[in-house]
């Protein structure tokens, strides 16, 4: 190797910055999150995704179920518009999972993590765009709901805590998927997996109907059920009714979430690239 | 490396003019489990040349590159880009790199525009910047037409040739090719051939990776042959077949490995044959 005996190596002109700038990271956090919301133009398929599906739901669950299940669809609907707003919630965080698992698959991710970028803005940017087309189904599912008839029994301040709280513990939340994002092959898998976990532990919380009715084996399940907690502290705070116990439930359970998950999707993260 | 080596190198650039190495790696190695992917490889590429891997698959060549571009740490050994250290150095070398294959690709979902822009902006440029970039690159690589299109239906050569611009939005210095054109129709990949060499004519340094001995004949100032992860021979395309006493390159690397290129890549040789049906 008659090459390695010249020595001499060519150098950048003028010395680089060796790590980026904290108003750069944020700006190439808002660039990232820019990204996954521009996808949404691109795919209408995505904005049903989490705009029509979440208000079918509603209707449905109001005018064909809310009759038998709650009296009347006016009660139901005071019941169950907190509920699914949480249901809507946490099936939209497979979303940041599957989106974060095709990144993976397709080398997206690699192009990035060449860029001389913060390491964490893929990840943040994502995450800021998720949470924001959360708040939009949110909005969208409370605005809905009111027009049919919903009324909040708290104060505006009190209904705004409640979107506030979905959107925290489902985030927390979120990180469980975003692991098994990494590290599943593909997202059609994240996806199959989600619904798989996801279906049975809403319909078998507090989300649409009242756990007393279940058997007694099942209302213990119900009642530990985080589903269960976040629903009737999202129903305290919007339709009125107790709030403290699970809402400070559900919280513990997001810290436990993210105290798991968060330190397993990174060290999976860091194995898979 | 410290700012008074770093002149010092500099100074040691000036004073060996056209030696002066862009790339140089030393005893670098990766292991995947109880895989040896990348043994002990030495590299040196010189500043403003083609510098080609030849292998088969699975010969290292993606993991070399993988390491050089920061996206792996090596096990043993280390390496540099421009004087600084792909390791200790990261963020320095990827403000340096620019970095195109199968590996490293744009987002299927947005524009062609829409992902230089993307770029252009987390590399630093302004809106306006980064919009006059895009432009400039879209137009450079035929793509003005497709530019408001999502890249999923886009053609393979168009692929190709968005990867390649948006590896260029930063104007890097040293460009990673990870196999940029396997799976091209020959038109394609000629199309392809012509802008690699345009860029060494800028003084951009070119690494590529490749199973295509043509391919390095064609483009490559210096190849080193890769099986197994271990570099085994190093030259010129003339140096090569002067050394093994073959007359091409195919016959190189079968008399340097006891097998030829073609065996282990029959999967990509049939794709290739379909394109050019």
């Amino acid at each position: 190797m008659s090459a390695m005996t010249a020595t001499a190596t060519a150098t950048a002109t003028a010395p680089l910055p060796a790590r980026v700038g904290p108003v750069r990271a944020v700006q190439q956090t808002c660039s990232l999150a820019w990204r996954t919301l521009v996808q949404v133009k691109h795919n209408p398929f995505e904005l049903m995704d989490f705009s029509v599906q979440p208000i079918m739901f509603l209707l449905l669950f109001v005018y064909v179920f809310g009759g038998a299940i709650g009296g009347s669809t006016h009660d139901y609907l005071q019941y169950v518009l907190p509920g699914i707003i949480v249901q809507n919630s946490l099936f939209t965080t497979l979303n940041t999972a599957t989106g974060l698992s095709t990144d993976l698959d397709k080398g997206f991710s690699s192009r990035l993590r060449a860029l001389p970028i913060a390491r964490f803005a893929p990840l943040a940017g994502r995450i800021i765009a998720d949470v924001a087309k959360q708040a939009w189904a949110v909005a969208l599912l409370y605005g809905v709901g009111t027009a049919l008839g919903f009324r909040p029994g708290t104060s505006a301040l009190a209904v705004l805590a409640g979107a506030g709280l979905v959107l925290v513990c489902t985030l927390a939340f979120a990180w469980a998927f975003v692991w098994i994002g990494v590290l599943a092959a593909n997202p059609e898998k994240v996806q199959i997996f989600g619904f798989v976990v996801l279906f049975p532990l809403t319909f078998t919380s507090g989300a649409f109907v009242r756990t007393a009715t279940m058997p007694g084996w099942l209302q213990a399940f119900s009642r530990a059920n985080p589903v269960t907690l976040l629903a009737e502290a999202t129903r305290g705070l919007m339709a009125g009714g107790p709030v403290a116990v699970p809402a400070v439930e559900a919280l513990l359970y997001a810290a436990a979430f993210v105290a798991v998950f968060a330190p397993l999707a990174v060290l999976a993260f860091r194995r898979r690239v | 490396m410290s700012a008074l080596t770093r002149t010092l190198a500099g100074m040691e650039e000036t004073l060996t003019a056209g030696q002066a190495h862009a790339v140089v790696a030393r005893g670098l190695t990766k292991r995947f489990g109880a895989t040896t992917a990348v043994n002990r490889a030495d590299l040196a590429i010189r500043a403003g040349t083609v510098f080609g891997l030849l292998g088969p698959n699975g010969a290292g060549k993606t993991t070399i590159v993988r390491m050089l571009a920061t996206l792996l740490a090596p096990d043993a050994g280390q390496a540099s880009v421009l004087g600084y250290d792909v390791a200790a150095q990261a963020h320095q070398v990827r403000q340096l790199i620019g970095l195109a294959g199968q590996y490293a690709s744009v987002d299927e979902t947005l524009t062609g525009a829409e992902n230089l822009v993307l770029i252009g902006r987390l590399t630093g440029a302004s809106r306006k910047e980064a919009k006059e970039r895009a432009k400039e690159l879209l137009n450079r690589f035929r793509l003005t037409d497709a530019a408001g299109r999502a890249v999923k239906t886009y053609s393979g050569g168009m692929r190709r040739r968005l990867d390649l611009a948006a590896s260029l939005v930063s104007r890097p210095r040293v460009l990673f090719l990870d196999e940029p054109t396997t799976g091209l129709d020959p038109r394609s990949r000629n199309a392809l051939w012509d802008i690699v060499r345009e860029l060494v004519a800028d003084g951009v340094t070119v690494l590529l990776t490749t199973q295509y001995l043509e391919e390095a004949d064609q483009l490559a100032d210096q190849i080193a042959v890769i099986d197994h992860g271990l570099v085994i021979a190093e030259g010129t395309s003339a140096e090569l077949k002067a050394q093994t006493g073959a007359d091409t390159l195919d016959a190189v690397f079968l008399s340097l490995t006891g097998h030829d290129t073609r065996e282990e890549e029959t999967e990509e040789d049939d794709e290739l044959a379909e394109l050019s049906a």
